[in-house]
């Protein structure tokens, strides 16, 4: 990759900043789980590793969430906006150089961005825990590079209309933008008091729900059809889903400050248009399931339907516990426990993460058009991930629900510590779970660029999967 | 190509967008803004200072750059007995909280009394000074200059104070360490009152930059912790190895920020004493191994006063 950062933007070969991204987001998955995994180690037994003071708990915790979040997540989302967006206009990548660079330079800042949390230099905000600096450099060299590279490609498309997907890249990184942008004024401004607290849980909601969860939707939107070859069901559900994330899930912000002293009529306000959240929510499943009719048998066969559609299944329960636990009646009893980051990776680490795993390994193989080394290893991948995913979001629900009851027993705190121990250890096996399988999934993919067999031209990965 | 077909849609993505912000920023700002300052909020303008996050007064979180809390029983300037009260000692060069600074943080009276009363227009950051919190007879709490009000200077107020608190420096360490991770500072309004005392009041955060109320309780809440237990000895004990005093703690140990030497000036040797705890916690010690007594200068002391101080 590095030879081509100052050759000329012909020469450099189609594809090349998506593979670039690709395996970085693969290596950063790599890293944010192992720490995931080793934090997690920590909180089921605190001596463990006690003497390396840089391991603290409380210094890691936010390194593994950027390195997921900013390392796997959006790299992953980038890897995949850098191949389907020129796929989906019929023409080419808007400059690949622009590209390589932006990867490079994310990489880079990325590294820069982890040391300085792991060191305890902090803004001390929740989600946006880098010092006003890094969040600069994350918006200008990270962010808008990238969504120039997107949007470019878009206005020199070679179709008539949009498809949905783009519609989504390219509104959620105009989005993604603008909240980062305004999510980091407490900083910036030096706001100060519920302002800011409020902020940064604005900030929070929504870089989480107009990035994240928009962006792995219209991932989805891509594969399913591609892969499968079914038209979306439905192009004006597509639209009802666009819009109604725009509208509902911009609002709901205050809905994690149920608790605090902010003004009532806020927190109404957020809780009722969480709810709404349901409609893009349902509409989207619904789409994307439909579209699925007749090919069933792929959820079987196929490596990347099938981690596509366990995604959107696993949407169905995120969405139903996102739209009902911010409610009043439901959100004291689990409001700060165990349950929060059980949701929290069921969104990350089950819905999105299925959903972008889905497009790397899709977008790996037919940038390198070469087919997946080993389809063995990538089920073992697959079920790494769902069993450990499992266990850790039901020993940590399992854990968030004792926190709640001891709510209302007002038991000494010292006992649900204890309560939790058992829950803690099973949520560190299936996180390492994950981290094994993340590792076999990175051989594989060395091993595919390296001695995949090459897929004929004019073909799908997908339909010489079985072929020898 | 472009956009062109889209036009329709891209200005109500625009309308769509903007409204949102305007709900859920414009509004909220101009509601919480006009909060006025509860005196929680001005004790703890007045205790953190301006800013505990990254800042470029202490970009290492050291703690740098903040004001001391210390207990008066003397007047300062007179050395006449008083009753028992809190002053804030900002020596020169600190950096004023925003409710000092700005006009609009403290809020409608709370303003006009600092100002009017509590004189705080005249202070400034080069020069420090001392200040307090004093209440109206209506009840209304404000700022005093207490330099100028009752010539109370940075060096007198530091020499007659009983105790000096370093909480502000402490609460840097709080950020720094991530205890926020584990423990909130947000008792919640449905069911703690019992268990961790009263909920903060919106008025009680004017000023705080962050307000660390931490999203994610695997610990007791802290707001009040303080008034619940009040022993240096104990936190010191915890703070250097929870599981001395709590064998089924899930907390880490903060014994690094004992620094290298001990209140005593003796190097502390972390290693020699794991072993002896170690031998302790199999049973084949008696005794644990003395938990050293931090320096005055420490990071730890910092902790512990911070602690102290949430009462
Ligand atoms: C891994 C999570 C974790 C972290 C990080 C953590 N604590 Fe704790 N802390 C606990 C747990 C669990 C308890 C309750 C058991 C106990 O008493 O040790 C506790 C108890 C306490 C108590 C006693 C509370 C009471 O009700 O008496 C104090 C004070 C305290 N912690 C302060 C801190 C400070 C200050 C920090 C940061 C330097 C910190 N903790 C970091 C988990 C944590
Ligand atoms: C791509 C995968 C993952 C993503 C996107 C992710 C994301 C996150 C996020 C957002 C949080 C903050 C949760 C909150 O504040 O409520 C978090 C916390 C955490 N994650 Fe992950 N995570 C992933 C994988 C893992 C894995 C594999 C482990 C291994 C066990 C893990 C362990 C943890 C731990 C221990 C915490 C701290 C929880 C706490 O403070 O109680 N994560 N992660």
């Amino acid at each position: 990759m590095l030879k081509h950062l100052f050759a000329k933007e012909e020469d450099i070969p189609q594809g090349s900043a998506g593979i670039f991204f690709a395996i970085s987001s693969i290596c950063w998955f790599i890293i944010g789980t192992g720490l995931g995994s080793f934090n997690a180690a920590k909180l089921g037994f605190p001596d463990f590793f006690h003497g390396s003071y840089a391991l603290q708990f409380g210094h890691m915790r936010q390194v593994h969430v950027h390195a997921v979040i900013f390392g796997w997540i959006a790299m992953a989302f980038a890897a995949s906006m850098m191949y389907i967006t020129p796929a989906l206009g019929n023409t080419k990548l808007w400059s690949e150089k622009l590209g390589i660079w932006n990867c490079l330079l994310y990489n880079v800042g990325l590294c820069l961005a982890l040391a300085l949390l792991w060191s305890g230099i902090t803004s001390g905000r929740e989600y946006s825990d880098h010092i006003w600096p890094i969040d600069l450099y994350i918006a200008f060299v990270m962010v808008v590079p990238w969504s120039l590279n997107v949007w470019m490609t878009i206005l020199n498309r070679r179709t008539q209309g949009i498809y949905t997907t783009n519609w989504f890249f390219a509104a959620s990184m105009f989005m993604l933008i603008i909240v980062f942008l305004i999510g980091n004024m407490p900083e910036f401004l030096h706001l100060t008091g519920l302002n800011e607290a409020y902020m940064t849980w604005w900030f929070a909601h929504n870089v989480l729900g107009l990035l994240i969860t928009p962006v792995a939707a219209a991932i989805t939107y891509y594969i399913v059809p591609k892969v499968t070859g079914n038209p979306l069901y439905s192009h004006r559900v597509g639209h009802l889903h666009f819009w109604s994330i725009v509208v509902f899930y911009s609002t709901p912000a205050a809905h994690h400050l149920m608790s605090s002293p902010l003004p009532e009529w806020l927190k109404s306000f957020a809780s009722v248009e969480g709810v709404l959240i349901l409609v893009p929510a349902v509409a989207y499943v619904c789409n994307i399931l439909l579209t699925m009719q007749g090919r069933w048998t792929m959820f079987v066969e196929n490596i990347e339907i099938k981690f596509t559609i366990t995604g959107v299944l696993l949407a169905i329960p995120l969405n139903m516990q996102g739209g009902f636990q911010q409610t009043r009646a439901i959100n004291w009893y689990i409001h700060g426990t165990g349950w929060i980051v059980a949701h929290a990776h069921l969104a990350l680490l089950g819905f999105s993460t299925f959903a972008e795993a889905a497009a790397v390994y899709y977008g790996l193989q037919v940038l390198l058009r070469r087919k997946l080394w080993s389809a063995s290893l990538a089920n073992f991948h697959f079920w790494m991930l769902l069993i450990g995913f499992s266990l850790y979001w039901i020993s940590m629900t399992i854990a968030g629900l004792i926190q709640g009851a001891a709510k209302i027993y007002e038991v000494p705190y010292v006992d649900v510590v204890i309560a939790e121990h058992p829950y803690m250890i099973v949520r560190w096996l299936g996180g390492t779970m994950v981290f094994f399988g993340n590792i076999i999934w990175l051989f594989n993919m060395v091993m595919t660029a390296r001695a995949g067999d090459p897929v004929p031209v004019g073909r799908q990965p997908a339909e010489v999967a079985y072929t020898r | 190509m472009a956009f062109r077909e889209y036009r329709i849609g891209c200005v109500m993505f625009g309308v769509a967008l903007s409204l949102s912000m305007f709900i859920t920023i414009i509004l909220p700002g101009i509601d919480i803004s006009s909060m006025s300052s509860t005196k929680i909020a001005l004790e703890k303008q007045l205790t953190y200072g301006w800013e505990t996050g990254f800042n470029y007064y202490d970009p290492f979180l050291q703690g740098k750059d903040k004001p001391i809390k210390v207990t008066l029983t003397k007047d300062p300037k007179t050395g006449a007995a008083i009753d028992k009260m809190n002053a804030y000692v900002f020596p020169p060069g600190t950096h004023f909280p925003d409710g000092l600074t700005h006009d609009n943080i403290l809020g409608g009276n709370v303003q006009v009394l600092s100002m009017s009363l509590g004189e705080i227009n005249s202070a400034s950051e080069e020069q420090g000074g001392v200040f307090t919190v004093d209440e109206s007879e209506d009840g209304t709490p404000y700022i005093e200059y207490a330099t100028i009000t009752r010539g109370w200077t940075v060096d007198a107020t530091l020499k007659a104070a009983d105790h000096q608190s370093l909480a502000g420096s402490g609460k840097t360490m709080f950020v720094r360490e991530g205890c926020w991770w584990c423990h909130t500072l947000l008792p919640e309004q449905t069911q703690d009152w019992q268990t961790f005392g009263r909920p903060p009041m919106v008025g009680d955060f004017n000023g705080e930059s962050p307000t660390t109320f931490g999203s994610d309780r695997k610990a007791p809440d802290l707001l009040h912790v303080g008034s619940r237990n009040s022993s240096r000895e104990w936190l010191t004990m915890h703070f250097f190895n929870p599981r001395l005093v709590q064998p089924h703690s899930i907390m880490p140990r903060y014994d690094y920020l004992w620094g290298k030497t001990d209140a005593d000036g003796k190097t502390i040797d972390l290693a020699a004493w794991d072993v002896h705890y170690l031998a302790y916690a199999k049973g084949d010690e008696v005794y644990p191994p003395i938990v050293p007594t931090p320096a005055p200068d420490s990071e730890a002391r910092m902790l512990i006063d911070f602690i102290l101080n949430l009462k």
